[in-house]
C-alpha cells in the first residue's frame, strides 16, 4: 500500500504547520517536481558533453540538437514553429530536435542575447524570424568551417543534409554532434554574411510538422506553473476586494482560527486578503468562511447602466478626436441620396484563461524566485525584483507553459505582484499561490467596452459617398500604458480602422471618410483580450457594411468590393474566402450566408458563414471558411489550429459579456460565463494564401471576422440587423 | 481515508467534505487531474469512477467508497497507449493542453459504453471547456480512436500559394507606421 501523509491536525502552531505542511502533496511519495532544476538551462559553453554552438544552438554528442527558445509557449505552437525556423537554416535531422525555454535571468546576464521573450500581439514569430533563422544559419555555418578545418578542405566543397556533413570528393562524413566542440570555438560570422533561405525552398519551416510538445499533454506529466511542488512549499489562496478600486477594510482571523492546516492570513498589498494552509483547498476553505469587510469605495455605484450612459454620451460629444478625416463625411453623409445609421455596443469580456492566475514565490535574504506562466518572463521578472526590493541581479523568474493566455498574462503581472507580498512573510519557503475561478473572472483587466455610431450616405447609384464612424469606449492605454497616448490621441482603440499600412488598415476607400474615437473610461480594469480591439471595431464595420449594402440593394460581397481596389490584399482574401466558402451558390432552404473581411496584427483575414435561425431563436452555426495571408506560413497545421481555434474564441463576442452590478462583475463561473462548446462549433475551414512578400501574426486576427461572418448571417436569415451583444439579449442563442 | 486510485490503494488522511479532485492533486500527489471551475462545469477534474466519467471537483472525498475504482489520466494507460491518447497525439488535438486531460477521460468514457458513436453523440458526451478551442480536433480524434474512419484528420487546410505578391504592404523588414503591441 502507497502510505501518504497529510497535512497535520488542526491548532497547529506556526512551528508545526511548517515542518508538518512539508510532507503534504505527495512530494515524499512521488519526488518533487522541478522544472528548471539544478542546471541553469542555457549554460553557455560545452558541460556534459553537450555544446553550445551558439545560443540557440545546442549540439549534444548523439546529434541531438538543443534549440532554444525564448517566447512563451500558451498553446499557440510557437514554440515549434521557431524550431522549425532555426532547423530550416541549420540543417539539422528534425527527429533530433528538442526544445529548451530560456529564463529572463539568463536573457539579463547574457546582455538580451535572445532578445525580446515577450509573446503578445501575434508576434511570437514575426518578431523573431530574422534573428532565429540566422541564429539557426550561423550556427550550420561554424559546424561546416569546423568540419572543412578538420579535414583541411575548403568549406565551399562540403555538403550538409540532416546534420550530416559530407565531402563527396574524399567520400568523408561526419556528423553535427563530432564537431560541435571545435565548432563552438570558432568565431561567429558577421550577421551580414549569413543568407537566408528562400522562404518558398523551405523544407522544414513551411510544413504542417508535428507539435514537438504534445507528448506529455496526453497522459498528465505536464507540469503547468499550478502543479509545481516544492519542497517546504506553502499553498495561498486569495481574494481581493470585488470593487474594482476598493480597500481591505478588517476581517476577522478568529472564525477560522483553529481550521485544519492553515497557517495564517495575510494582507495582500492594500487591496486583498490570502489565508495560507498546507494544502491549498484547505487555503481556499477557510479563506471562503473568512469574514472580510471591504472599503469597497465610488466604484460601488457604478453598474452596466450608468457605464452604458457614460459611453452613450460620447457618441456625440465634442471631445473626440478625428483619426482620419478625408473629404467632409458629415456634409456628404447629410446631403446623400440615402442615409443609414446605427448604433452598436460590445460588452466586457474575461479571458477566462482554463489554467487560473498562479505563482509560485520563494523569497530569502538574498534571492527571490518565481515560477509563474506568463506571457512576457521579463516582466515577471522586473515585478519580483520591484515588488521584493531584491535587485534583479538576484532575482530569477522561472516561465512554465500556460494553460492559455489570450493577453492575460502579459504586462499587468499581478498575481506576481500578489505572490510577493505573501511569500515575503515566510521568508525562504516556497508559497504557490492559486486563484478561484470566481477571482480569476472577478479581477481580469477585461476586453473594453465600447459602442459605436455610425453614418453613411449613398448616392442615387447606390455608391458609398460618405462613411462616419465615432467609437466611445474605454481605453487600454489609458488604464496600462498613458505614455503611449501621444497629444490625447488614443489611436489604439482604432485599431484595424487605420489608413497607414502594414498591420491593421482598413480595407476600404471612401470618398469622404471620418473615424473618430471619444475615450470614455470606467472603473473596471480592461486589457489586451486576444485580438484587442480589432474584434469590436470588425463587428461595428462588418456589420454596418452589410446594412449599408443592403440600403443600397447590392449583395454584400459585391459591394464591398467596390471599395477595395485600392486594397489588393484585403481583396484577395475576401475573394479566397469567398471561393472556397462557395458565396453565391445555393444553400438549403432556412440556411444563410453572411461575409466579413478584416486586417490585424499583420496579416490579412475573412470570413464566410452559414448560418440557421429558428423560430425560437436558436442560431445553428452549420458551417465557416476562414482565410488568412499571414504573408509567410511556417506551419500551416498550427495555423489551421489557430483558426479554429479563433472560431471558438470569437464566440465569446457573441454570447458572453463580463456585466457590472454594485461597481463588481456578475458572471463569476462557467454557469453564466459561456466558453463555446464542442457542440457550438461549425465545420470549420481553413484557407491559407501567403503571398511571401511580409510577415504576419496568427493566433489573433481570426477572431474579428469570426463574430461578423455570423451577425451577418443572422441578418440575412432574419432581415434584422443585430447591433448589441451579447445575443441572448435578443432573444438568440447559439446551439 | 481509503481510495483506490489507479489500481493502487492509498490512505489519504482528509477531510470527507474535500473534493476529490483536490485529494488526488495535493495528497496523492497526481496532478494531470486540473482544476479549472470548481463547480463541474468545464470538466478539466474529470476522473473514472468505477468506469464512469465523474468531475472530481464535485465528489467529495467522503462519497468514494474504499472498493471505487478510480482512474486518473494517469492510469489511463502505462504508456500512452489507449487508443484515446494515441489519436490525441496523431492528431495533435492539444494546444495548450490544460484541459486535455479531462477530454482525453470524456472521450475515453464514452466510447467505452458506446464504442462508435455519431456526431450527435459525441455532441452530447463531450461537453467539457477548452478554452483555446480544440474541437474540431478533438471530434476527429473520437473518431480515429472508436476507428470509423470519420472525422479525417480535424483540420481542413486550403492551400491557396498562387496569389502574386502584391506592392501594397510595407517592404519586409520595415516596420508598419503604427501597430499593436501588448
Amino acid at each position: 500500500m502507497n502510505r501518504t501523509k497529510s497535512g497535520r491536525s488542526a491548532n497547529i502552531s506556526r512551528r508545526k504547520f511548517i515542518v508538518g505542511s512539508a510532507a503534504a502533496g505527495g512530494g515524499l511519495a512521488l519526488g518533487f517536481n522541478l522544472p528548471f532544476a539544478v542546471e541553469p538551462a542555457a549554460a553557455q559553453g560545452t558541460a556534459g558533453g553537450n555544446t553550445e554552438v551558439n545560443a540557440w544552438v545546442v549540439v549534444k554528442p548523439d546529434d541531438t540538437c538543443v534549440i532554444r527558445v525564448a517566447r512563451s509557449e500558451m498553446g499557440q505552437g510557437t514554440h515549434t514553429g521557431l524550431a522549425q525556423l532555426v532547423a530550416e537554416e541549420l540543417e539539422c535531422d528534425w527527429g533530433k530536435v528538442v526544445l529548451e525555454p530560456v529564463t529572463p535571468g539568463q536573457n539579463l546576464a547574457r546582455k538580451r542575447v535572445w532578445r525580446d521573450m515577450a509573446t503578445g500581439g501575434s508576434r511570437g514569430i514575426r518578431g523573431s524570424h530574422d534573428y532565429v533563422r540566422q541564429g539557426g544559419a550561423a550556427a550550420r555555418m561554424m559546424l561546416l568551417q569546423a568540419a572543412a578545418n578538420q579535414w583541411n578542405v575548403p568549406v565551399g566543397e562540403l555538403t550538409v543534409a540532416n546534420g550530416v556533413i559530407t565531402h563527396a570528393a574524399s567520400g568523408r562524413s561526419t556528423s553535427y554532434g563530432k564537431v560541435a566542440a571545435a565548432a563552438a570555438k570558432l568565431t561567429a560570422p558577421d550577421p551580414k554574411s549569413i543568407k537566408l533561405k528562400d522562404p518558398r525552398q523551405w523544407r522544414v519551416a513551411g510544413k504542417p510538422l508535428k507539435r514537438l510538445d504534445t507528448a506529455n499533454k496526453v497522459n498528465g506529466t505536464k507540469v503547468y506553473s499550478i502543479d509545481l511542488k516544492l519542497p517546504d512549499m506553502l499553498h495561498a489562496a486569495i481574494k481581493a476586494c470585488p470593487v474594482y478600486g476598493g480597500k481591505l477594510k478588517s476581517y476577522d482571523e478568529s472564525k477560522i482560527a483553529g481550521w485544519r492546516g492553515v497557517g495564517g492570513v495575510v494582507p495582500v498589498r492594500d487591496d486583498a486578503v490570502a489565508v495560507v494552509a498546507n494544502t491549498w483547498w484547505r487555503a481556499k476553505s477557510a479563506l471562503d468562511a473568512l469574514p472580510i469587510v471591504w472599503d469597497e469605495g465610488p466604484g460601488a455605484k457604478q453598474s452596466s447602466a450608468t457605464i452604458a450612459a457614460h459611453l452613450k454620451d460620447g457618441l456625440t460629444s465634442s471631445d473626440a478626436f478625428a483619426d482620419t478625416n478625408d473629404g467632409d463625411a458629415p456634409q456628404a453623409i447629410a446631403g446623400a441620396a440615402k442615409k443609414i445609421e446605427a448604433v452598436y455596443s460590445t460588452p466586457f469580456l474575461s479571458h477566462s484563461t482554463m489554467e487560473p492566475m498562479n505563482c509560485t514565490v520563494r523569497i530569502t535574504a538574498n534571492k527571490a524566485e518565481v515560477w509563474m506562466p506568463s506571457q512576457n518572463a521579463e516582466a515577471s521578472l522586473a515585478t519580483l525584483s520591484s515588488a521584493s526590493g531584491l535587485p534583479l541581479a538576484q532575482c530569477e523568474a522561472y516561465n512554465l507553459d500556460q494553460g492559455g493566455g489570450f493577453g492575460r498574462r502579459g504586462g499587468t503581472q499581478d498575481f506576481v505582484r500578489q505572490g510577493v507580498a505573501i511569500a515575503q512573510r515566510y521568508p525562504g519557503r516556497p508559497v504557490k499561490m492559486v486563484w478561484t475561478r470566481e477571482e480569476d473572472q472577478a479581477h481580469d483587466f477585461y476586453r473594453p467596452i465600447s459602442q459605436c455610431k455610425l453614418s453613411a450616405g449613398l448616392d442615387q447609384g447606390g455608391n458609398l459617398v460618405g462613411l462616419h464612424i465615432r467609437v466611445s469606449g474605454q481605453s487600454i492605454n489609458a488604464y496600462l500604458a498613458p505614455h503611449n497616448i501621444k497629444g490625447g490621441r488614443d489611436v489604439r482603440q482604432l485599431q484595424g480602422l487605420w489608413k497607414s499600412p502594414g498591420d491593421a488598415q482598413i480595407g476600404y476607400t471612401v470618398p469622404n471618410l471620418m473615424i473618430e474615437y471619444a475615450m470614455r473610461n470606467t472603473h473596471v480594469p480592461v486589457g489586451p483580450w486576444r485580438g484587442v480591439n480589432i474584434n469590436q471595431n470588425a463587428v461595428y464595420l462588418e456589420c454596418f457594411m452589410d446594412e449599408v449594402a443592403r440600403a443600397a440593394g447590392r449583395d454584400p460581397l459585391e459591394f464591398r468590393r467596390t471599395l477595395m481596389k485600392n486594397h489588393p490584399k484585403h481583396l484577395a482574401v475576401l475573394n479566397a474566402a469567398a471561393e472556397k466558402g462557395d458565396w453565391g451558390k445555393p444553400l438549403p432552404a432556412g440556411v444563410h450566408r453572411g461575409i466579413a473581411q478584416f486586417m490585424g496584427y499583420g496579416s490579412y483575414i475573412a470570413a464566410v458563414a452559414e448560418v440557421s435561425v429558428s423560430g425560437k431563436g436558436e442560431v445553428k452555426i452549420h458551417r465557416m471558411v476562414l482565410a488568412t495571408n499571414c504573408g509567410h506560413a511556417v506551419n500551416p497545421a498550427t495555423i489551421a489550429a489557430q483558426v479554429e481555434g479563433s472560431v471558438a474564441y470569437g464566440f465569446d463576442s457573441l454570447q458572453n459579456e463580463i456585466s457590472i452590478r454594485n461597481g463588481r462583475a456578475v458572471e463569476l463561473n462557467f454557469d453564466t460565463y459561456q466558453p463555446a462548446r464542442l457542440y457550438q462549433l461549425p465545420k470549420i475551414e481553413t484557407v491559407i494564401a501567403p503571398t511571401y512578400d511580409f510577415w504576419g501574426g496568427v493566433g489573433e486576427p481570426t477572431i474579428c471576422v469570426t463574430a461578423p461572418a455570423i451577425l451577418n448571417a443572422i441578418y440575412a436569415a432574419t432581415g434584422k440587423p443585430v447591433r448589441t451583444l451579447p445575443l441572448k439579449n435578443h432573444g438568440l442563442k447559439i446551439v | 481515508m481509503r481510495l483506490n486510485v489507479n489500481g493502487k490503494a492509498y490512505e489519504v488522511d482528509v477531510e470527507p467534505k474535500m473534493p476529490l479532485l483536490w485529494a488526488l492533486r495535493e495528497f496523492i500527489g497526481l496532478t494531470g487531474t486540473k482544476y479549472g471551475c470548481g463547480i463541474e462545469q468545464c470538466g478539466a477534474c474529470s476522473v473514472h469512477i468505477n468506469g464512469a466519467v465523474r468531475r472530481s471537483c464535485s465528489v467529495p472525498v467522503g462519497d468514494v467508497k474504499p472498493g471505487d475504482r478510480i482512474v486518473t489520466i494517469e492510469g489511463l494507460s502505462p504508456d500512452s497507449s489507449h487508443p484515446v491518447q494515441k489519436a490525441w497525439a496523431e492528431l495533435d488535438v492539444p494546444q495548450c493542453g490544460y484541459c486535455q486531460s479531462g477530454q482525453i477521460m470524456a472521450a475515453a468514457a464514452l466510447l467505452a459504453t458506446n464504442p462508435q458513436p455519431t456526431d450527435t453523440e459525441i455532441d452530447k458526451a463531450m461537453t467539457n471547456i477548452c478554452r483555446c478551442g480544440t474541437y474540431q480536433r478533438i471530434r476527429a480524434a473520437v473518431h480515429m480512436a472508436a476507428g470509423t474512419g470519420k472525422g479525417g484528420s480535424g483540420s481542413i487546410i486550403h492551400m491557396m500559394t498562387g496569389a502574386a505578391a502584391s506592392p501594397v504592404a510595407p517592404a519586409e523588414g520595415k516596420k508598419p507606421e503604427r501597430e499593436e503591441v501588448h
